[in-house]
């Protein structure tokens, strides 16, 4: 095994870097604790919804609800968490603990997650739209304070970047059970040979990834301040090509906490530098989806090179 | 000096004062750099509104009364695609951003942002709820009520009227048909028979009008939301009846069947709608704010409105499958600022 292959977080780093360099020099402004904040501070959202994308590309399934899902939360949290915050609390563990449930049904009944989440997304709008049937809603007070702190020494996307990816490698990459959910992406056989309940596990890493959709949800609307029954529909691609640039695999296992916060911030900036480009509109999806290209033609070349030596 | 004399040049002073104070509000912003910050490219209303503020915008650059006026298009039509948008011409250091947006509260969040950075932003169209942004609204209620006053200004003994209206559960459907029943109900000599939805689209309203059609009565009159005149005018014509008196809405095909009729049998109507052109409007409004201007938060957008007179003019200036359009000046702008005041 090369360098490269054996720690598959440097490739996103150095994308990352790259692109952040080429923005610096289009742009110097953004190269200030205001620029930083506002060319990041709606990578947040998206890297939470990456991070939930993530908890179930690692038991082998894919999650095609995840915007739809992250616009009622910012629907519920836009209404109920701010008119009044104990039933909002309530509907949003609710709404955690369904995925839970999805999760452990998906599991039970052998259902392919690519049909069940798409019908799911279509449920999700649907509640979305009956609770906010037009845009509105108001962001609690403290939620509000807490996107637009201003922390000193870094700006609060790149604080809130941290804390992320160190919660969630903790969780995944370092504590027991965390190493045990890799392993039902990996082999869910030998998991349940082990004496695991691989329903529970399955229906645990749905549930986190429905804890981090739910915070997806918060962070944008107080970013936002309001919500919209369509706010984060992008998100659910979005969230997949960040778990992908970080170094996620669909094989299932094979993830990365921090490479998916990086993916999602890499995936921001790229649409800013493409405004800084002054590309046309119409070019700036292909042109977005020719970085992930690269990315990907880049670590797929790199792996080669490390199975021939 | 006499005193007649003080006076007059009392009155030249304070004149070159004021052109001097005019002069200085066009250099003040000679620096200054607009950016246009819109959600969707996809239909004829918006490439015409691109187009001209394209227009308008390089003028403004030319005369040196703006540094730049740059447009920007999301590559999505979705609030976030937007809101990430803003946050980034804020970086590229642009003085003022006009808005025409994705939605009305999920941009707040950003719109803020610029406000605190101390950018101008002048919402248009697709208007944001963020108090610190300027609002230029269509009183589209008022449109629907003038529909109703000009029927009424054309058949005194008034008669059955019906209703063509937009898409359903639109923000812009209920305001305008708010706005016709308010019509209806001051001048009670009309009454509405019968109400489709034509989805402002000249064949879906065709299907609609041929549908009911047989089952109403004389109608003299058609209200309608734009989009949809030409189609209705074609049912009644495949239902055999007499072309009642339908309100247009400023599309080409609408405007060039009028012409005909009008040349045929000298039928005679109204045209009204917005025009796309109001990006214009909204660009000199942000100009006058930067230029220090006093200026209210919200402003309401007039109509273009067509009839007899200028319907020859209009028609030579609308391409095939585009809208009416006009562009409004930085006078135009001034009008609508101190209207509000």
């Amino acid at each position: 095994m090369t360098f490269l292959a054996r720690h598959r977080i440097i490739l996103p780093v150095v994308s990352l870097a790259v692109l952040l360099a080429a923005t610096f020099y289009m742009q110097p402004r953004a190269m200030s604790y205001f620029g930083l904040n506002l060319l990041f501070n709606l990578a947040v959202p998206i890297a939470l919804a990456t991070i939930a994308q993530m908890m179930i590309i690692m038991v082998n399934d894919i999650d095609l609800s995840l915007g739809a899902f992250v616009s009622l939360a910012a629907c519920v949290t836009a209404t109920f968490l701010n008119d009044a915050p104990m039933l909002g609390l309530l509907i949003l563990l609710a709404l955690v603990l369904s995925y839970a449930v999805l999760g452990a049904v998906i599991h039970a009944l052998e259902l392919p997650a690519i049909v069940v989440t798409l019908g799911m997304s279509f449920v999700w709008g649907g509640i979305a739209l009956f609770i906010l049937p037009s845009p509105g809603g108001a962001a609690p007070g403290w939620l509000r304070t807490l996107m637009t702190v201003k922390p000193p020494f870094a700006p609060m996307a790149v604080v809130a970047a941290v804390i992320i990816a160190a919660v969630t490698h903790l969780l995944i990459m370092r504590s027991g059970i965390g190493t045990v959910l890799r392993g039902v992406g990996g082999n869910a056989r030998s998991v349940a040979r082990a004496g695991w309940s691989v329903i529970r596990l399955k229906a645990l890493a749905y549930g986190l990834a429905g804890l981090f959709g739910v915070l997806a949800g918060m962070a944008l609307v107080g970013l936002a301040t309001s919500a919209d029954a369509n706010i984060a529909l992008r998100y659910t691609l979005l969230s997949i090509a960040g778990v992908i640039l970080g170094g996620g695999e669909f094989t299932g296992g094979k993830v990365s906490p921090t490479g998916a916060v990086i993916g999602a911030f890499t995936l921001t900036l790229a649409a800013s530098f493409l405004s800084f480009m002054r590309l046309s509109p119409d070019w700036q999806i292909g042109a977005q989806g020719a970085i992930l290209i690269l990315v990907l033609t880049a670590r797929l070349i790199f792996r080669q090179k490390g199975s021939e030596a | 000096m006499t005193l007649s004399k003080m006076l007059l040049s009392a009155a030249g002073l304070a004149l070159s004062a004021g052109l001097a104070q005019a002069e200085s509000h066009m250099s003040e912003t000679a620096d200054k750099r607009i950016a246009l910050s819109n959600n969707y490219a996809g239909n004829s209303w918006r490439q015409a509104m691109l187009q001209t503020w394209q227009e308008i915008g390089a003028q403004a650059v030319a005369d040196g009364i703006v540094a730049a006026a740059d447009a920007y298009t999301t590559s999505e039509n979705q609030p976030t695609e937007q809101a990430a948008q803003i946050q980034n011409l804020i970086l590229q250091g642009y003085d003022a951003i006009v808005l025409n947006a994705a939605s009305p509260t999920a941009l707040n969040g950003a719109v803020k942002e610029a406000c605190d950075a101390g950018v101008i932003v002048v919402s248009f169209d697709g208007i944001v709820t963020e108090p610190c942004a300027w609002r230029i609204a269509v009183d589209f209620a008022a449109m629907g009520r003038e529909e109703v006053d000009y029927l009424a200004s054309r058949l005194p003994d008034g008669g059955n009227l019906l209703e063509i209206r937009g898409l359903a559960g639109v923000f812009v459907d209920d305001e305008i048909s708010k706005g016709i029943h308010e019509g209806v109900e001051v001048h009670d000599q009309f009454k509405i028979v019968g109400s489709v939805h034509g989805d402002w689209a000249q064949d879906v309203s065709q299907k609609a009008v041929a549908g009911i059609l047989p089952s109403l009565p004389d109608v003299v009159g058609v209200v309608t939301q734009g989009g949809d005149g030409y189609g209705a005018a074609q049912a009644f014509k495949a239902a055999g009846r007499d072309t009642p008196l339908i309100v247009l809405g400023n599309r080409q095909d609408e405007l060039q069947w009028w012409a005909d009729q009008r040349d045929a049998t000298g039928y005679e109507t109204l045209s009204l709608s917005i025009a796309p052109g109001v990006a214009s409007l909204a660009l000199w409004v942000a100009q006058q704010i930067l230029a220090g201007e006093e200026v209210p938060k919200d402003l309401t957008v007039p109509f273009l409105k067509i009839t007899q007179d200028n319907l020859d003019d209009a028609l030579a200036t609308t391409s095939e499958g585009s809208v009416a359009n006009v562009t409004y000046s930085l006078e135009d702008a001034q009008q609508v600022i101190s209207d509000a005041k």
